[in-house]
């Protein structure tokens, strides 16, 4: 016996996540194993869809109107740009809380380093701080949370030429914290409204909070702080201190680990369970079968000698725990597994490779071509994946299908650079949502 | 002579070394001491396991588990004086942060063996805490002795001047309720029911209602841990009840505490004395085809994965593969959820729980199980209360210095738990339903009990 679904996805990020969810809402029983915890919660909580060309044209205003200027092998062109849309719908009403929907034109976001980033859809926590908005913008930094350094980050957006004045503050956050305190420190404190000890009495953190940036208010109608608003209540921590202050309140999108990174993970987990979906983190996919064959693919990270190549069917991957196999058994596969970051995509001195199906990944013989020597340059590595037919099947290197009943989703792809282009998130979405349903379909 | 023309007259900076000379040195040498110093470089500083924190999220004074594992293994050197950072003692051995590491570093396997460290070196023997903590992680002991009196023990365990008295001197929190020691344990219970023989026996009936062979290789060792054989046998009652229906012949050798609340407190040496008598009993077992079954999600983590990162016993490996969780194993082995197609639970299981993941569950893959098996089944609902942590962890939480720490991490499921529709808790661990129990009053039940209710009976 196996564990079984219809549909089952690897990889428990944005592109599995939404491939899990397009496939459980087309009606197939879907089940979804990650290595570990969602990775997402590493990410900014920004959903890009296309920031800037390939050439490094940009910021782009209208995403879609580029995507057919991209190149043949870009994943945004095997799945087209009504597919990218049909997506981003999915998005929209899979996940409460974001904005951009309203447009197809990019918003242009602050960062915590100062930068405008242009993106699709945003928190609406983050919205008030628009930098397209004219409003003046008082940035509040924390002395404990170095990760966001406010007058740094304001002195960027100034030379960045923002259309409004910028000034950033470093307070020390009331109470007594750790100087190391973890971001859920914080925000576990505004949520619950704690008790912090300030001037030798006992106050309610969000008030004292209010009060110290108060002092340092010089008429802005905007203020922005780092991301740690609050993780159950985030809305009711802003209200709070927009109320006191008078003035907006606006989250500013921190690196990891991201509190709004953690509250997209949650959104899109309560959508999938709410879709009827298994869900197993914890232990990584090892292994595989192959339908009509004995022979395992054998930890094929180590064995290139599968009955891969002449596509057939995978009939059960293992969940390792401990070293007990733990056979799942589907219908239809989708491997999102992530990028170089995310060890879908693995390299070392001999190759690069895709370690769970051992999947084609195209690389040049000699390392060395795998970069530029200009950091900013044009490298190589960024681009490595596995390339697929219009199906999303993995391709063997003659250009077949690795097997019938596996597509791949996300950074796992080849053929684009998501930090370069800011299309990370929209990749993920667009094809993960194009697998998954595509998965569910193919099981009927 | 200069030193530039010493080097290898071949040797050019600007061309590539192209790996053909390439000799890796190992940095690490072998050693048959734990040395988690290579693990602690496989951390990237991601964070995630801080986010993970249930303790750094609400106590000012713990550094969290990236500063306990990699970085206090990665500047510890071995030769000078350095010493492990008692903060390790405020670690609740949760395990989140395993769960939550993308990079694969053993971060429990680190906590345990500094706080085992810390506890043989750096903690007095005759520290008043030192001596609780040993009390409380040998809970196995004085469980042993409580069953002997149980009634007795009942009364006197949650006499107010007495809880006074040991909050007072031994530190134990007077807030929390005794667990009740049932007036027949578990293993009472199992050799009034004829023990194996009779499970032989009564698995051949049902081997025969379900159309299986009769004597087909299904058989399972039973590892009940301590709860559920002196508080909470109906919940091992349940495990053979569900098991034999299936056509499982069930054993109960001979066990010890599975070392979890050992762990915890950095007592390796008890947790080794016990680990010894169960990897011995169950490895033998192994060898003849048996796998190993938890009810306890705690007990089952401590063979699967404590067990072999932490000693090195003959058979340690196997045990580890062939153990599973109860409600795990029948989902990989039996159609679980064809079973319960066109079943209808009634009588007082009929109801909506509170369900709670407990930590240990989540390393393990189990924390969604109980939600998801019986999402479909008619006359029960079972809802999720969320992901945070009952905050208990075992013994952590009858710490009397640590029990507002615990109340503060619970405080988040206790909400939900609020929140739900359901008036009775749900989980897989003993400890957690005792937090579950003490916050809300609900009484707590096992899978498994939901499950014999809605298949057997």
């Amino acid at each position: 016996m196996a564990i079984e679904s219809d549909v089952l996805v690897v990889g428990g990020g944005l592109a599995g996540l939404t491939s899990a969810l397009a496939a459980a809402r087309a009606g197939a029983d879907t089940r979804l194993v990650s290595y570990k915890q969602s990775t997402l919660r590493n990410a900014s909580g920004l959903v890009d869809v296309l920031g800037y060309s390939p050439d490094g044209d940009g910021p782009l205003v209208d995403p879609y109107a580029a995507i057919p200027d991209l190149p043949a092998d870009h994943p945004y062109r095997t799945v087209g740009v009504e597919t990218v849309r049909d997506a981003m719908a999915l998005f929209d009403d899979a996940v409460p809380g974001y904005e951009g929907a309203h447009t197809d034109a990019n918003a242009l976001m602050p960062t915590h380093g100062g930068t405008v980033k242009p993106t699709a859809r945003y928190p609406a926590g983050a919205s008030a701080g628009v930098a397209s908005d004219g409003r003046d913008v008082l940035l509040v930094g924390f002395e404990s949370l170095v990760d966001f350094d406010a007058g740094h980050a304001a002195a960027h957006l100034e030379a960045a030429g923002v259309p409004f004045d910028v000034r950033g503050v470093t307070l020390r956050f009331p109470g007594d914290l750790r100087a190391d305190a973890k971001v859920t420190r914080y925000a576990k404190l505004l949520d619950t409204n704690g008790e912090v000890t300030v001037d030798g009495g006992d106050r309610p953190v969000r008030a004292a909070l209010a009060d110290r940036v108060s002092a340092e208010l010089d008429g802005e109608e905007r203020v922005g702080f780092p991301a740690v608003l609050g993780d159950d209540d985030p809305a009711g921590v802003r209200a709070a201190l927009a109320d006191e202050l008078g003035a907006d309140v606006f989250e500013v999108p921190m690196g990891p680990p991201s509190l709004l990174g953690l509250r997209l993970e949650d959104a899109l987990f309560d959508a999938l369970d709410e879709a009827g979906a298994s869900i197993e983190t914890g232990n990584p996919v090892t292994d595989f079968a192959v339908a009509g064959s004995d022979s395992v693919g054998a930890d094929t990270a180590d064995s290139d000698a599968t009955a891969a190549s002449s596509g057939g069917s995978i009939e059960r991957v293992y969940v390792e725990k401990n070293g007990a196999e733990i056979p799942n058994s589907a219908d239809q596969y989708v491997l999102a597994t992530g990028g170089l970051v995310g060890k879908g995509v693995e390299s070392d001195r001999d190759g690069v490779s895709e370690p769970v199906f051992d999947c084609h990944v195209a690389h040049d013989a000699d390392r060395y071509e795998w970069f530029a020597d200009d950091a900013f340059g044009d490298h190589q590595f960024p681009r490595f994946g596995v390339a697929t037919d219009d199906d999303l099947r993995p391709l063997d290197a003659a250009g077949d299908a690795e097997f019938r009943n596996l597509r791949a989703a996300g950074a796992v792809l080849g053929g684009y650079d998501f930090a370069a282009e800011k299309s990370g998130s929209g990749v993920s979405i667009a094809t993960g949502y194009a697998a998954g349903r595509r998965a569910a379909e193919a099981t009927r | 002579m200069s030193d530039r023309q010493s080097t290898t007259p071949t040797f050019d900076p600007e061309t590539p070394n192209t790996g053909d000379d390439f000799e890796p040195v190992d940095v690490f040498e072998d050693s048959a001491d734990f040395d988690l110093r290579p693990g602690a470089d496989s951390c990237y500083k991601c964070s995630t396991c801080d986010t993970n924190c249930p303790v750094a999220e609400v106590d000012d004074d713990f550094p969290g588990p990236k500063f306990q594992g990699p970085e206090q293994w990665r500047l510890k050197r071995r030769d000078d004086d350095h010493s492990v950072d008692d903060s390790v003692m405020d670690c609740s051995n949760c395990m989140r942060c395993d769960n939550a590491c993308p990079s694969g570093v053993p971060l429990s396997q680190m906590h345990n063996t500094a706080r085992g460290e810390y506890v043989s070196e750096e903690m007095s023997k005759f520290s008043v805490e030192y001596v609780r903590n040993r009390l409380l992680a040998n809970y196995r002991t004085s469980a042993w002795l409580a069953s002997k009196v149980p009634r007795l023990a009942n009364a006197a365990m949650n006499f107010g001047p007495a809880r006074w008295l040991i909050e007072k001197t031994m530190g134990v929190t007077s807030e929390r309720e005794f667990p009740a020691f049932a007036t027949e344990t578990f293993r009472e219970w199992w050799a009034h029911e004829g023990g194996a023989a009779g499970s032989r026996e009564r698995a051949q009936v049902h081997r025969e209602r379900r159309g299986d062979p009769l004597d087909a290789d299904k058989k399972v060792a039973y590892f009940h841990g301590c709860y559920a054989n002196y508080n909470t046998p109906e919940v091992g009652k349940a495990m053979v009840g569900v098991f034999e229906h299936f056509g499982y012949e069930v054993v109960v050798p001979e066990q010890g505490c599975s070392g979890t609340p050992m762990f915890a407190n950095g007592m390796l040496g008890d947790a080794r004395r016990d680990a010894e008598v169960n990897v011995s009993s169950f490895a033998d077992l192994v060898d003849e085809g048996y796998d190993a079954i938890a009810s306890c999600t705690s007990c089952s983590m401590a063979l699967r994965q404590e067990y072999p990162e932490l000693f090195d016993i003959d058979g340690v490996d196997a045990v580890a593969e062939h153990t599973f969780e109860s409600i795990e194993y029948l989902r990989i082995h039996e159609d679980l959820s064809g079973a319960l197609d066109d079943v209808e639970v009634d009588g007082d299981l009929a109801a909506e729980f509170a369900y709670h993941a407990p930590c240990h569950a989540r390393n393990q893959g189990l924390d969604r199980q109980a939600v998801e098996l019986f999402r479909d089944v008619d006359g029960v609902g079972v809802e999720d209360v969320g992901d945070s942590c009952s905050g208990i962890s075992g013994t952590y939480g009858w710490k009397a210095e640590k029990y507002e720490t615990s109340m503060q991490i619970g405080a988040e499921m206790l909400d939900h738990m609020a929140d739900a529709d359901g008036e009775t808790g749900m989980t897989e661990c003993p400890t957690c339903a005792m937090q579950m129990e003490h916050g809300t009053g609900y009484d707590v039940r096992h899978p498994l009990e939901l499950l014999e209710a809605a298949l057997v009976e």
